[in-house]
């Protein structure tokens, strides 16, 4: 594989609040080639926004990219980088799409201005200039009449036409790194097919490395190439999405796939995981998952899994004692029904 | 949007022929009448009652509004008792010099308001911060007569005793111009109407100013939590046209409000500003008018005011359609 076009090592983001220090990324590292299309999955409050926040270093105080961290882009080195440098990364080389299309335009200004501004910062494009590349970035993402509709404001929008718009905007500086944080979320299912695909095609057509956080397993397995699982602020499986959705193996990982419904297959009930995330002030020592692990034994509880650094890992001691994978998910649900 | 106007416009008819109603009840209600002006003992009963017949004074009251309605609805405002000069030359010698004086108040209320509204949002928790809405409140809760005359101790009669005082910060006391006036050149005289601005705009505007402060910096915080601030910084847009463009448009929306509220506040305010300071205004005419019971002068200064009241409001109405393209009036 080519040069990595984003880096990310050991990113750790921690909220110093009045109540205790929240680690809501604790030590993340991938990387992102261009062209490709890495998957984000996990649970709300794992860290999957924060973290691709970080990226952009949009994280507000209390909240802070601890030391250590290292995000690098291409060479450069954008933990260490000025805000006045940041500046100029965000939305020129590395763009951002948000869940809320409704919330994320701008009520007061036309969606023409909110897509050449961009162009205006980091291309000084002339008002003119900018207005035909804004038309021509609607045109691009599907959207009919675009220079009527550039002088339209986001309520006459609908909330599809806005994420277009959103992705309009993202793009027209042609950035080499796109981070799409659960940008279907919020759209109707029809509608999410239709972004995915526009987002796909344009992938392909302009290059870019696409960083695509869900916690919707249908969508990252349709789209990504490599997926990485977060759970509790860390990376808990990674590889490329065929062995992840192939053959899971970290529990976490397991259970997810288990409780997505699947045409096809008949189910007494969906299964769940049990309980939920737990709060980021105080992770479970050990590994963070074992309150919740089907598997889990005496070592969970004490000894932190460490994450080996190839393509396809597993932070879970079962790695290092396979045969203790007995029981497991079926159990619990059996048990459970009892 | 004409439309809209002009239909605001005539519903304000009603509106403002209840207000003079209501307005001429009252001072009908309140003891004594004009004629007590000139309860003297060399003037007999018989005078007085000859003047108040006159004034038409003796008739019932309903006829009294009917007359007054009447000769009102055909532009006429009649003439004041105690000036004895007509309404209408009263009202255009007073007007200007309320609307000048109230006027650069509210300039000031909301450029001063917003402004530091901006910087406490933007420095939210800093000392600055703390420093501004300590202040503020500090400000707010001083009425703006006792304000004015600590205005005029201080930068007008204090001021002039300190050697050490810089002559830019002592301003006049009274009135809107120096009597030296008719002798300056053009820019002179602006200077001059300026200087004696200073300290009834102060006093007038400055708690008003600390309330809007106070809006700005709740409204201001509340906009830029949300999620399209978040979009334009990931744009990389600098933090000025993230503030001053992107929150600024959504964080007026509340303030505008205020203006229609804070005007009539404003001309009540002025009233006793305007007795403070000399300031010949419609605020000193229309609580001379009171107190003398000069009816019509009553009436027809009331009647300007709630016009003015009424204007501001539809002035609010229109600058939200023109701040938010949600806002559309037909």
């Amino acid at each position: 594989m080519s040069a990595p076009l984003l880096r990310v090592e050991n990113l750790r983001t921690y909220f110093h609040t009045a109540e205790g220090v929240v680690r809501a990324v604790d030590g993340v590292s991938f990387t992102l080639g261009p062209g490709e299309t890495l998957g984000i999955v996990g649970e709300s409050g794992c860290g999957k926004t924060v973290a691709c926040l970080s990226i952009l270093r949009l994280i507000d105080p209390p909240g802070r990219i601890e030391p250590d961290s290292r995000i690098s882009l291409r060479d450069r080195d954008l933990t260490a980088a000025s805000e006045g440098e940041m500046r100029s990364v965000r939305g020129n080389e590395i763009s951002m799409i948000f869940q809320e299309p409704m919330t994320s335009l701008n009520p007061v200004w036309t969606i023409g201005d909110q897509i050449a501004e961009a162009l205006r910062t980091h291309r000084s494009a002339r008002p003119a200039e900018a207005r035909r590349r804004a038309a021509e970035m609607l045109r691009l993402v599907g959207i009919p009449n675009p220079e009527q509709r550039l002088d339209e404001y986001p309520h006459q929008f609908s909330g599809g036409m806005r994420q277009r718009a959103m992705i309009a905007m993202a793009l027209a500086c042609d950035p080499s790194v796109l981070i799409a944080d659960e940008p279907t979320t919020a759209l109707d299912v029809t509608i999410q097919a239709e972004i995915l695909d526009l987002l796909a095609r344009l992938q392909e057509q302009l290059g870019m490395g696409l960083i695509f956080v869900s916690h919707d397993l249908g969508i990252i397995a349709q789209i990504a190439d490599r997926v990485i699982v977060m759970y509790a602020g860390q990376v808990v499986e990674s590889g490329t999405a065929d062995e992840l959705f192939g053959r899971p193996r970290h529990p976490y990982s397991e259970g997810l796939l288990r409780a997505t419904p699947r045409v096809g297959r008949r189910m007494r009930r969906l299964s769940v995981i049990p309980g939920s995330v737990a709060s980021p002030k105080r992770w479970p020592p050990g590994c963070r998952f074992h309150p919740r692990c089907p598997y889990a034994w005496s070592r969970c509880r004490e000894d932190v899994p460490p994450l080996p650094g190839e393509a396809r890992a597993s932070r879970c001691w079962l790695e290092e004692e396979p045969a203790r994978r007995t029981g497991g998910w079926d159990e619990l649900a059996l048990a459970e029904d009892h | 949007m004409t439309a809209y106007i002009v239909r605001r416009l005539i519903q304000a008819i009603p509106l403002l022929l209840g207000i003079v109603t209501l307005v001429f009840v009252i001072v009908h209600a309140a003891p004594g009448d004009p004629t007590a002006m000139y309860v003297h003992p060399s003037v007999s009963p018989e005078v007085i009652e000859q003047m108040r017949e006159n004034w038409g004074l003796d008739r019932p009251i309903h006829i009294q509004y009917l007359r007054w309605l009447r000769s009102f609805l055909t532009g006429d405002l009649g003439v004041s008792l105690t000036q004895n000069r007509p309404i209408v030359s009263i009202l255009a010698e007073r007007i200007p010099n309320t609307l000048i004086l109230s006027g650069t108040s509210l300039v000031l209320i909301f450029a001063i308001g917003i402004a530091i509204g901006i910087v406490q949002a933007v420095r939210q928790h800093s000392t600055l911060d703390h420093t501004l809405t300590l202040s503020a409140l500090f400000i707010y809760s001083m009425p703006s007569f006792w304000l004015g005359l600590m205005l005029i101790l201080v930068f007008a009669h204090k001021a002039h005793l300190l050697d050490w005082w810089p002559a830019a910060l002592t301003f006049p006391a009274s009135g809107m111009t120096s009597v030296d006036y008719d002798l300056m050149s053009g820019w002179g005289k602006l200077g001059d109407r300026l200087h004696h601005l200073v300290l009834p705009s102060i006093a007038l505007g400055v708690a008003s100013a600390a309330s809007v402060a106070r809006y700005m910096r709740s409204s201001m915080l509340e906009v830029i939590r949300q999620d399209y601030i978040r979009t334009a910084r990931a744009k990389g847009l600098p933090e000025r046209t993230v503030i001053l463009k992107h929150a600024l448009k959504n964080a007026l929306l509340p303030i505008i409000t205020l203006l229609g509220l804070y005007l009539p506040f404003l001309f009540s305010g002025a009233v006793l500003v305007e007795y403070v300071f000399a300031w010949p205004g419609m605020g000193r005419t229309i609580v001379d008018a009171i107190s003398q019971r000069d009816y019509p002068l009553v009436m027809a200064t009331s009647f300007i005011f709630a016009v003015m009241v009424v204007i501001a409001n539809l002035i609010a109405d229109i600058l939200y359609a023109v701040v938010d393209p949600r806002i559309r009036y037909e």
